[in-house]
């Protein structure tokens, strides 16, 4: 209790030194925080938005369907079973049918996938109603990234050129009849999403489809014949792996900063010790053990860490609050980051993500706060009283 | 009727470590003080007065010899049993006065009776009574760089007498100031000598404190070479 009380008293009487200190402790306290909960955040919106776009609640592969070996869809089709038929009835299950393509925008050639999918499905936020119509091209929709990428706008008419299942070359118009913003780039960077029955007819597959994605809610879960299950944590692996990489960035980060956060507290005490000198003699001569001066001293900079920790939430708690209510807008450029991410980011910050975060920073500046404190164990009080440099 | 000695030490000798070999600062010191005693150690630069009154003092240990002070061998105490005397009986003054800077007039003379963990009204009451000995109530709120030197040294001597210690030790207490404060100061000090009874102990070479001294221990070169009561 005495070395509280003198220690803040200590703290108190230093005025502005302390405030400065507290300030710059609080500054990576907040930082540190807020860029968890920036990567939690991004995680969270794109995982969502990966489901809701992408892969609803798992997805069944064709069993030769390999996404990242393009060659495999020429062989990645195949009847749809009367199992799955069932489900697509009841739109719990969305089949899609993948080819290789070329269009050729204003006279430049650009591979692309070709993608049929019903137009009356709900299972992934993809705007195929549009594709309901008839018209002479072939209806086709797009994402904003392959519309600005290939300058093409809504009402645009664009060649398109495929191999059927025989292998012939074929060719027929595509016009664009709507472009959806998506977050996610695996459904929008170099796809053209077209009706299924006709994508069926042109490369006389009919019937058949090369992925089906299932609902979110419920539907089948187990793989059927040769069509096997997906579920998110096979197809989110690689996104985790990516979050868990930029997470390691993040503890880099957080490394960094809490390491400025050490920096300042051992840089202070052991100014403090040195400058203090004549005041620890004068402790020591007027009755305290040094073992006494050594708790005060440590008690001071766990002050530095707990008055950091309140003014960070003073002052950081409307701020992270605001920011993570009206999002943090990214750069332009953020959507080449090969991974879902939204033009905002809306930060989240768990309470046991705070908790853990600020318990860590706490005490790793508590036992920072301790180590220089052991030269006044070697200090001797005499020469300490004169202020004589030890 | 003889009195008890407050202070006494046999043979004690000092050695300090210089390069490869030593340097004795003080040699085969022989010494009584009893209680009430205004007592200086005189002497020049380098004559071992402030090394003595720091092994007195508990603040350092003697080489050889002995130095008993209130029936403690100030040798065999451990850090805590000296922490312990230097908090409960013994009072320090020291040149540079040593005030804590971010601590007030009242704070810092309330400092030692934090330690020895009184009441607030004990500590209140012992702090108000020490200050108006050395004539500061009204400069209860202020810090020390608001004080003069005089000043500053009579927060010291509040701070060393609010617990009404046994003993003082005085290292050089007048070598910062004025002549007009110089004399304040002792007069102050003889004051609560006589009033009290505390024991005082000089380390001077201050001819302005030595007029006061009731008794004189001439150091040089670590021995003492005259001791007369005045």
């Amino acid at each position: 209790m005495l070395s509280i009380k003198l220690a803040w008293r200590n703290l108190i009487g230093a005025g502005l030194r302390t405030w400065l200190n507290v300030f710059v402790l609080s500054l990576s306290f907040l930082i540190i925080i807020w860029h968890k909960g920036i990567i939690a955040g991004w995680d969270r919106q794109a995982q969502r938005d990966t489901i809701n776009d992408e892969i609803g609640g798992g997805v069944f592969w064709h069993k030769n369907y390999d996404p990242y070996d393009i060659f495999t869809l020429v062989d990645a089709h195949g009847k749809i079973p009367e199992k799955m038929q069932t489900e697509i009835k009841k739109d719990k299950l969305s089949p899609i049918l993948i080819t290789q393509a070329t269009i050729y925008p204003e006279g430049r050639v650009q591979t692309i996938l070709l993608k049929g999918i019903i137009h009356s499905q709900t299972v992934v936020n993809i705007p195929t109603a549009k594709l309901s119509t008839n018209m002479e091209e072939i209806p086709a929709v797009i994402g904003t990234k392959m519309a600005k990428n290939n300058n093409l706008k809504v009402g645009d008419v664009v060649t398109a050129r495929w191999r059927d299942a025989n292998g012939v070359f074929d060719a027929d118009e595509l016009k664009i009849v709507e472009i959806f913003k998506t977050n996610v780039p695996t459904i929008d960077n170099g796809q053209v999403w077209i009706p299924l029955s006709k994508m069926q007819s042109m490369l006389q597959m009919p019937g058949e489809a090369t992925i089906a994605i299932t609902a979110k809610e419920d539907g089948l879960r187990k793989n059927v014949g040769s069509w096997i299950f997906k579920d998110h944590n096979y197809l989110l692996k690689e996104f985790k792996e990516m979050i868990k990489m930029k997470n390691f960035g993040g503890y880099v980060m957080w490394l960094v900063l809490l390491s400025l956060a050490w920096l300042a507290i051992f840089d202070t005490q052991v100014l403090s010790i040195f400058r203090r000198q004549k005041e620890i003699g004068t402790n020591i001569a007027l009755g305290m053990t040094r073992g006494q001066v050594i708790k005060i001293f440590t008690v001071e900079g766990v002050m530095y860490g707990v008055l950091a920790a309140i003014l960070a939430v003073l002052y950081g708690a409307p701020l992270l609050y605001l920011q993570a209510k009206n999002g943090m807008v990214m750069p332009e450029g953020s959507d080449e980051y090969g991974m879902a991410i939204s033009d905002k980011i809306f930060p989240y910050y768990s309470f046991g993500m705070v908790l853990i975060t600020a318990t860590i920073t706490l005490i790793s500046v508590i036992i920072v706060s301790f180590l220089p404190t052991k030269r006044i164990a070697k200090m001797n009080p005499t020469d300490a009283i004169r202020g004589k440099v030890q | 009727m003889n009195k008890k000695a407050l202070i006494s030490t046999q043979q004690l000798i000092k050695h300090y470590p210089v390069g490869g070999g030593k340097f004795t600062a003080l040699k085969d010191i022989n010494l009584n003080v009893i209680s009430g005693e205004f007592t200086g150690l005189v002497g020049p630069s380098g004559s071992g007065k402030t090394t003595l009154l720091n092994i007195l003092g508990a603040l350092d240990v003697p080489s050889e010899g002995n130095a008993v002070v209130l029936d403690h061998s100030i040798g065999n105490l451990s850090h805590k049993q000296a922490a312990n005397l230097r908090n409960m009986y013994f009072g320090f003054i020291f040149q540079t006065y040593n005030l804590l800077p971010v601590y007030t007039v009242y704070e810092n003379v309330e400092f030692p009776l934090l330690l020895q963990k009184l009441s607030h009204t004990e500590r209140d009451k012992a702090v108000k009574q020490a200050l108006e000995w050395v004539g500061l109530t009204d400069k209860i709120k202020s810090r020390p760089a608001q004080l003069s030197g005089g000043e500053c040294q009579r927060v010291a001597i509040a701070r060393a007498m609010v617990k009404v210690p046994k003993i003082v030790f005085a290292d050089e207490p007048t070598a910062n100031l004025d002549a007009e404060n110089s004399h304040n100061i002792l007069q102050t000090m003889l004051k609560l000598n006589n009033d009290i009874g505390t024991t005082f102990l000089f380390a001077t070479h201050d001819e302005k404190v030595i007029t006061y001294l009731r008794r004189k221990i001439s150091l040089n070169d670590g021995e003492i070479v005259d001791d007369k009561v005045i």
